[in-house]
């Protein structure tokens, strides 16, 4: 079946569900009791190993199962969760992310098969939880070594059939009375509609041949439609397996049955487990040569496919809905123009309502076209309290993330970008932030486990996104001293820098304070790489910290890249596009006002000396002005920093939309972009923050 | 079979005009030809690049051909063009040229390999040199076209 077209929504999907589990299991751990979370865990588990069946994808797929089936157990409360449980669970996971970047990279889930995840999997199945991580360890290797050769013959399911005392008494008895006892998988075709009837053909053809003890899911749920597109069964007969599995193709839309002898449950013996996989191989290979080609020998070199992954935005139905509202209100008024067109006189003077009605309805239509590319940043920051466990077992450390406004909407393409810095940002604040001396906290009158917080907000047209800590904050003195000592500042220069400017200096390139080098970070490539990237989005960080007390990082980003507010100017005879955000004020100012100072050009506005920028001369253009008309003056800030830019001429204030200049032309980085006007011309936006 | 079939198929290229001479341009990296239209300047960039225009939504730089080769700037004229060409590396990139001509189809044994030898700078600029109808065409290596200069040429 070709299952590619169904890739992006697997992919996001499988996010999805593994962005759940790891909430949830994180909440589990915080009350192994709660019924409600195994529930959901077991669900998310459930579609995981359906999904991944489905796509082909058979590791994840037994990884899953594996998973599954231990929830399963702890919903019927069969085993407790522990805390090594969660360790493996969330091991588990991120394998599960390993195969799901893998797909996203290459359209294949990769090689590994994680057998030791499956093995001690399913060692909480039989309560046997490893003692402790040692041995875990220790036990990782052969156990991988052991399920390598069945992870091969993976179709045979029945394999995995955990049997109960009695089912192994019965089977022992049969076996010793020379019946044969035969495991058996089918598969059910994909389309098949009524595969609960179809189900139940088999177990009838079957219990012709003998008796089934066992089957997977049980018999209620097989009637009950509650299984995927597979089960299997143990069945006691006469027969042999070529006879049984012939009885379960006999079925119409069966597509497949797998099966073999069952060896003795306990003691495997090896020889007659390489036969059945050769029997399940040869009986793969006769009837469906395409899935046993890919799925019966592993070591066969993956196919290299494509990346075949777009990028998606999950649209809200009620905003598609103001959409196709919209849609036909922009036809009605449409068609309202073309009959006061065509109509006579009189009507050609509602023309101008028409118009007006259109204009209102285009810009509804453009803000919600906007809305439909904002996703709240929740997809981004809930992998983040995983995180947080993560680091706090490494680094030893107590502390809490605490989250709010995960539900504040920004541009997709931002919320794609802007989940590595604040991962920086957060592990700077649990690494160097957070002291690791308690008695120390203690001293400051904190608690002992450490607060992390994370806040978004929306602030105008702008998105903040905070991270605070309370922790040691930044110490000026010593990122003084470690500027000093590589040579970034001079002696003088640091005698005259406030604190503030100090700190910033944390944003240079190769600048790392941390006193011992971790992997977590502190390889100074952290604040830079997180400055430069805010940056790129067009947004800007700041960072206000006490010592002693904490730091709060702050970064301010545009709530939409693709579409601004801009005050539209003329320089020489060219249009340019000013960002509105930027613009503080406009001013006026005669000639003489323009004073130099230091061979720079000020203006005193209001008490304020601001520098003046001519734009012409940045934009190598001639002004249109004469010397001694008055100067037309945007004051523009970045962070506390003010500056005029000079123009000849404003035109008025317009929505933009926001293009790019083409990978081809070597942009200066006063030209942030270009934008398309009213008459087709183009008009570049000009970039305040680099002039400043 | 797959040896006729070589053959057979010959390269189109669009024949155009630059000065006194005569170019061809592969087609198969044409996107679009269009008249001039207000072209928009882009400060601080290469001579040669004349600035942006909007096609379709779509913001693309334009070059001058004369330029990048060397040769003179002229003033537009009315059978001035812009060959918008696509490349894989940089996007849609225009030319602006004096005047585009017909297609020709130039089958491998029409186009002799020229040497990188002379002083000439439009040499760089030419991978080929195609005769049709008696008139010779040079080819144009458009990825040499479209790279920026070294630094000793600008």
């Amino acid at each position: 079946m070709d299952v590619s077209q169904y890739l992006e929504v697997f992919i996001d999907e499988t996010n999805e569900h593994l962005q759940n589990l790891n909430t949830s299991i994180l909440d589990l751990e915080q009350n192994p009791e709660d019924m409600d979370t195994v529930n959901e865990i077991f669900r998310a588990a459930h579609s995981l190993k359906g999904m991944a069946g489905t796509m082909g994808y058979k590791r994840m797929q037994d990884l899953t199962h594996a998973m599954e089936n231990v929830f399963s157990k702890v919903r019927d409360g069969e085993i407790k969760v522990n805390s090594a449980m969660i360790d493996t669970i969330f091991q588990c996971l991120d394998a599960i992310q390993e195969y799901l970047d893998n797909i996203q990279g290459g359209g294949d889930e990769g090689t590994n098969d994680n057998a030791a995840i499956i093995k001690s999997l399913n060692g909480f199945l039989s309560g046997e939880a490893p003692a402790d991580d040692a041995e875990a360890e220790e036990s990782e290797a052969p156990a991988a070594a052991k399920a390598a050769p069945s992870s091969s013959d993976g179709r045979n399911k029945w394999k995995d059939i955990n049997l109960t005392e009695e089912q192994i008494d019965v089977i022992d008895a049969a076996k010793k009375s020379g019946k044969k006892v035969i495991g058996l998988t089918v598969y059910v075709q994909e389309a098949c509609i009524l595969k609960s009837a179809r189900a139940f053909l088999v177990f009838k053809a079957l219990e012709e041949l003998g008796e089934i003890i066992v089957s997977v899911p049980s018999t209620q749920d097989i009637e009950d439609e509650k299984f995927e597109y597979e089960f299997s069964v143990i069945l006691i007969t006469d027969s042999d397996v070529d006879a049984a599995i012939k009885a379960a193709k006999g079925v119409s839309e069966i597509e497949d049955a797998v099966g073999g002898y069952l060896e003795d449950v306990e003691a495997s013996d090896n020889e007659e487990k390489a036969e059945e996989t050769s029997v399940a191989d040869t009986v793969e290979n006769k009837d469906v040569p395409a899935v046993a080609a890919h799925e019966g020998q592993n070591n066969k070199p993956a196919e290299k496919k494509k990346p075949v992954v777009n990028r998606t935005v999950r649209v809200d139905i009620e905003k598609l809905d103001d959409l196709m509202n919209l849609v036909s209100e922009l036809i009605t008024a449409k068609n309202s123009l073309v009959s006061a067109a065509t109509a006579d006189n009189e009507a050609a003077n509602d023309v101008g309502e028409h118009i007006e009605y259109l204009e209102n309805v285009t810009t509804s239509l453009h803000e919600s076209v906007m809305k439909v590319r904002m996703v709240p940043i929740e997809s981004v920051v809930n992998k983040f309290p995983r995180m947080i466990r993560d680091l706090q077992k490494k680094l030893g450390k107590k502390m809490e993330l605490y989250m709010s406004g995960e539900e504040t909407e920004l541009d997709r393409t931002v919320v794609d970008e802007i989940g590595d810095p604040l991962m920086h940002l957060l592990r700077n604040s649990a690494d160097h932030g957070i002291e690791s001396d308690v008695a120390l906290r203690k001293e400051r009158g904190k608690p002992e486990e450490g607060s992390i917080f994370l806040d978004a907000y929306q602030d105008g047209n702008n998105v903040v996104i905070e991270v605070r800590d309370d922790g040691n904050g930044i110490d000026v003195e010593a990122v003084k001293a470690k500027a000093l000592e590589r040579g970034t500042i001079t002696e003088e220069q640091a005698n005259q820098m406030s604190d503030k400017e100090i700190i910033n200096l944390l944003f240079l390139p190769s600048f790392s304070t941390a006193k011992v080098v971790s992997d977590i970070s502190g390889r100074g490539v952290g604040l830079d790489v997180v400055k430069s990237k805010i940056e790129s989005l067009s947004g800007e960080v700041d960072v206000k910290s006490t010592l002693g007390v904490g730091s709060t990082w702050t970064i301010r980003l545009p709530l939409t890249l693709a579409i601004i507010q801009s005050l539209m100017v003329v320089v020489g005879d060219e249009k340019y596009a000013i960002p509105l955000g930027n613009i503080q004020t406009i001013e006026s100012i005669r000639p003489d006002e323009v004073k130099a100072v230091q061979q720079k050009e000020v203006i005193n506005l209001r008490g304020n000396i601001i520098p003046i920028i001519r734009l012409n001369e940045i934009l190598d253009c001639q002004s249109a002005k004469a010397e001694d008309e008055d100067l037309v003056v945007v004051i523009v800030k970045k962070g506390d920093k003010q500056a005029g830019l000079v123009i000849d001429e404003l035109t008025g204030q317009q929505e933009i939309v926001i293009k790019s200049l083409g990978k081809y032309i070597q942009r200066s980085k006063v030209i942030s972009g270009a934008t398309i006007l009213g008459n087709g011309e183009v008009a570049l936006i000009i970039d305040p923050n680099a002039l400043i | 079979m797959d040896e006729v079939k070589i053959y057979s198929e010959a390269v189109q290229y669009i024949k155009i005009e630059m000065g006194t001479e005569l170019f061809g341009i592969d087609i198969s990296y044409v996107d679009n030809i269009v008249r001039p239209q207000h072209v928009t300047r882009v400060p601080n960039v290469a001579s040669y690049i004349k600035g942006v225009i909007n096609i379709r939504g779509e913001i693309i730089p334009i070059m001058s051909l004369r330029l990048k080769m060397g040769l003179e700037e002229i003033e537009e004229t009315k059978s001035t063009r812009f060959i918008i060409i696509k490349m894989e590396k940089y996007g849609k990139i225009g030319l602006i040229v004096d005047a585009v001509k017909e297609v020709v189809a130039l089958e491998d044994n029409q186009i002799e390999r020229v040497k990188v030898d002379t002083s000439e700078e439009i040499a760089h600029f030419v991978s080929g040199v195609g005769k049709v109808d008696g008139v010779l065409v040079s080819l144009l290596d458009l990825d040499m076209v479209v790279m920026e200069k070294s630094s000793k040429e600008e």
